[in-house]
Parts: C-alpha cells; structure tokens; sequence
C-alpha cells in the first residue's frame, strides 16, 4: 500500500533476526507501521519486546534483516546521512569536558555551521528546554534533569524533523520525570516535530502519546496500537479523567495479552 | 598535611632500620682498621673474629659502632655519609666538575627527556593506529608486548654498538633505549583511553553521521586524557631507568656511569648516592607529571 501523503516514516513486514551463539534471535518479527508528521509516538512492552530495537532501526542503527522501513521517503542510513532526526538516549552523555553550550553544540560542529550560526541555535534550545543561562556550565554542576534536557536540546539543535527518544527519562525519579513530560509536551507543541519515544512506563505513554504502539516479546511484534482520543493541549491532572484510565487500561491489556502469548 | 605523618613515620623507619643494619654490615672492616690504628679488639686474632657472628662482634666491641658508621669505603654506607655525599655532589661542587651530581644528572635527565619525548610520541602513534587498524591492532599489539620481554640489559649494549656504527653515539643512543622502556606503558594506556567511550558515544556521533576523524578529535582523545596520564607517569620513570642502563656501557657521564665507575673502584657511598640522585630525580618527575595531570584533568571536568 501507498504510504499517505504525510507519512514520515513507514514500516512493511519488518523482520530483524540477530544471530547469537544460542541461534537466532528474533528482536523485530513482521512489524508495520506508518507515524505520520507531527505525531508523538510511544513505544510501549516489556523488555525484550523490540521497542527500542526498532527506534534504532529507524535511526539506522540497525539494519532489518527483511521488510521495507523508510524514514522521509529514504533509507533508514540515508535519513541518517541527511540528519532527519535526533536522537535522545537514556542517559545524558554530554561530555564532562565541555560545557553545556558547548555539548549542545557538538553535533553543530561536526555538520559545519558556522560560529555565528551556532551561538544563535544554541541560545534557541537552551531557552527550548529552559536551560537558559546554563550554557556556561560543566555537566557535573547539573542535576540529572537538567543533564537530561540539555542532551534533548543537543538533539534539537540541528533542525531535524524527527526526535527519537529511548527511554529519556527511565533513570529520573517521578517527581522530575511529570516534570519533564510536561515540557516535552509544550516542546513538542512549540516545534511541531515527529517524536518517538520508548518507554516503559504506562501513564507516561498515554499522557504524553497521539499513538501509543503496545509490543510483546519472543518475537518482538506489535500487538495493538490505539491512537489517543486525548486532547493536544494535557495538563497533567488529565492523568485523572476517564479517557486517560480507559487507554491506560487497553495498554495494560495489550501488554498482558502479548505476555501470556510470549509465555506459552 | 595529614598525609606528611604516616610518610614521615615511614622514612624514619627506613632510616632507623638503615642504620642498624649499618653496623653490623661494616663490623668486621672497622675493627681490622682500628686494629691496624692499635687499637686493642677482641678477640684480638683476626682468625677468630671470623669465627664470631657479626652481632657478636659488636657485642664484643661496642666502642666500634661510632666508627662503623664513618667508613670510607664501607659495605653499607650509612645514611648520613650519603646524605653527606649527595649535598657535596648537588651544592658544594661547581656543576661543571665532573664529581658533581647535578653535572651527572643533568646528562641523565637529557637522554631522559629526549627518550621519554620520542617514546611518548611513537606510543600514542602507534595507539591511534592500533584502535583505527584491525590489521595493526592484530599485529602491533603482540610486537609491542614481546618488546618488553627482552631484557633491557642485555639489549642497551646492542643498540649503542648498531647506533656508533651508523655514526651515533652520545645523547641519542640513550635516548632511544629510554624511548624502548617508555613507548609500551603509553601504547597500553592510551589504546584502552582511544577505546573508553561507550557503545552509545559512538552510537550518538553515528547519527550525527560524524566521520571517524571528528570522532577521533571530539570524542576518542579528550576521553583517552585520564589514561595518558597514568601512562606517562610509569612512561617517565621508566624513561629515566632506560636513560641510567644506556649510560652503563658508555663513558659519557651520567647517574648510571657514577653508579659503575662507583663500582668499579669500590666507592660505595659514591654508588648510593648516585641512586638517591636518580630516585629524587625521578620522583620529581612523577610528580611534575601529577602536578600537569591535576590541572588538565580538573580543568576537563574528568577528575
């Protein structure tokens, strides 16, 4: 089938087996989905159901063994070649001998803009993430919040469409973690990107989601995906009304279901 | 300040120690001296004296300890005729006279800044191209640890004769064998330093789509920098060993022909002291090397 005018990238049957010395692995098995632009994606299951495997498949970190996967109407490595996207990992890793101006600025560096150029990106995402006034500090001198905002800010920098986020904010606290998704949704409003976003936490895929794609393990497949009836616009006590509980509900029924499965 | 106790404590140990062990070390040569002088010894027979332990003998002759101490060629020397003969060799002689130390460990310190330049350069080469190069990584890496496996010794003469043939002779030579000892602990250290970033480092340049030579400048050697450090504090020391064994064959000079002219004459406490000159002045060393190594590190944020 076409992929719609505004699809940004599209998966058809994707198949990705890792050989190991215990045979084949099967991390991804007929996966297809199509996320359209602007949509905020989450990628929810439990570990070993290909979540974060397929995020790198996007991102061409890993190459599917079957099936058909684009990314801008490109290859996942050419997407990667023209910068499409950023990409947030679990952990900060900003390099301790920069700063954080300076860390935002890596990937600038590496792509050749300008001195010019990056002075004013750099001020752009650091008020994006609201770290302004922070660039002049070292990472250590950041609380893990704040480290984690400033490796988001450091995928915003470059203008890609599409963010990939693995688990950004699995090893904050709750507290910090409402916090943060509470920005990254007026972040996401402000910027009108395409997200994706590996969790493993159910009210922060369905707070935070216009799709949330459910995953089960042994083999790694889809095994529902619900587009949130939630409005754009989400105070955080929407957490309490009954169309947040009734998703949060179907996510733990796909979850529990693709468990059961994997188990017998 | 609180870590002067504990050092000085053991210092005065060591010397405590030094000194009793003096004693009886140089028992035996100060009461046939004495003896010669007319003191009277017991047991008066240098025969029998043999036959006594030296323990016994200071037992026997206890006026003598003083003397055992003041020796001027003696088996151990005690540590203040050392102490004595480094202020001679370091303040009292011009440093041009060839009896002086600092004239000596000036030649030392040279070979050893010239090997531990030329080894420091060659072993982080040598670690860029192992962590870039499967096929020098699987051939280097082997090389490089057979290297260490030769004894030095018996190698520093060879390198000094090939060398004089090719017409080099004096600073170089030294240089090289000292550049030998120094070149491994940097080739170790900075390999695994070049190889410390984790797999999502390298994963997060891939999707800047960084090519290997950014990768190497942004990434890999600002990360490499706590491992050189280490590296270059053994590479220096071991510069400095290589630097002393060089000037064993030669006549040029340095701590290591004092410790061997030393030798051959007899001149125990001219050995020691060429020793503590090489010890202090590789200590100072290491710690110039410590001093950088704060600096840099805290200034990087890695320490």
């Amino acid at each position: 089938m076409a992929p719609e005018q505004d699809t940004v990238i599209s998966a058809q049957n994707l198949d990705l087996t890792f050989q190991t010395g215990d045979g084949p692995v099967h991390a991804l098995k007929d996966v297809s989905l199509d996320i359209q632009k602007g949509d905020f994606v989450s990628f929810i299951g439990p570990s070993g159901c290909g979540k974060t495997t397929f995020l790198r498949c996007i991102a061409g970190l890993e190459q599917p063994t079957g099936g058909t996967l684009t990314v801008n109407n490109m290859t996942p490595d050419e997407a990667r070649r023209a910068r499409a996207y950023g990409y947030v990992f679990q952990a900060a890793g900003l390099y301790p001998w920069r700063s954080i101006a300076r860390n935002i600025s890596l990937p600038l560096e590496i792509m050749g803009y300008s001195k010019v150029d990056q002075k004013t990106r750099v001020d752009r995402v650091l008020d994006l993430v609201e770290l302004t006034g922070f660039g002049g500090k070292f990472p250590w001198q950041l609380s893990g919040g704040m480290q984690q905002r400033a490796s988001i800010a450091r995928a915003l920098a470059f203008d890609a469409d599409i963010l990939l986020m693995d688990e950004p904010f699995g090893a904050l606290d709750e507290i910090v973690r409402d916090h943060l998704n509470e920005q990254l949704l007026a972040l996401w409003a402000r910027t009108q990107k395409t997200i994706g976003f590996v969790t493993h936490s159910i009210p922060e895929a369905v707070y935070l989601s216009t799709k949330i794609v459910v995953m089960s393990p042994r083999p790694g497949r889809i095994a529902d995906v619900i587009d949130s009836p939630l409005p754009k616009e989400r105070p955080l006590d929407i957490r309490d009304s009954k169309d947040f509980i009734d998703i949060a509900h179907r996510v733990r029924d796909g979850l529990r279901a693709g468990h059961s499965d994997g188990v017998s | 300040m609180r870590n002067i106790v504990p050092v000085l404590t053991v210092i005065g140990a060591i010397i405590a120690l030094w000194y009793a062990a003096a004693v009886p070390m140089n028992i035996k040569e100060t009461l046939t001296q004495l003896e010669r002088g007319g003191a009277e010894v017991t047991p008066p027979s240098a025969k029998d004296r043999r036959n006594l332990g030296h323990i016994g003998l200071i037992a026997a002759n206890s006026f003598a300890a003083r003397a055992a101490l003041s020796q001027d060629r003696p088996r151990l020397p005690a540590p203040h005729q050392v102490a004595a003969e480094l202020w001679d060799g370091t303040v009292d002689k011009k440093i041009t006279s060839k009896r002086s130390l600092v004239y000596h460990g000036w030649i030392t310190l040279s070979a050893t800044l010239m090997g531990f330049a030329i080894g420091t350069g060659l072993g982080i080469l040598l670690a860029v191209g192992i962590v870039h190069s499967r096929v020098m990584d699987k051939s280097v890496m082997p090389w490089a640890i057979v290297s260490q496996t030769i004894p030095i010794i018996a190698l520093a003469p060879m390198i000094v004769v090939v060398l004089y043939s090719v017409g080099l002779q004096g600073l170089f030579p030294k240089a090289v064998i000292s550049a030998y000892l120094s070149f491994f602990p940097v080739v170790v250290g900075m390999v695994k330093g070049l190889r410390s970033p984790d797999q999502m480092q390298l994963d997060l340049l891939k999707t800047y789509n960084a090519n290997t030579n950014q990768g190497f400048w942004k990434l890999r050697l600002p990360a490499s920098m706590p491992y050189l450090f280490a590296s270059l504090k053994i590479g220096i020391a071991a510069a400095m060993v290589g630097a002393i064994v060089g000037e064993l064959p030669v006549q040029g000079g340095g701590l290591g022909n004092r410790m061997l002219t030393g030798s051959y004459y007899g001149q125990t406490i001219q050995i020691w002291s060429a020793l503590f000159a090489a010890a202090i002045l590789a200590a100072t060393l290491v710690a110039i090397i410590a001093l950088i190594q704060r600096g840099t590190l805290k200034k990087m944020g890695l320490a």
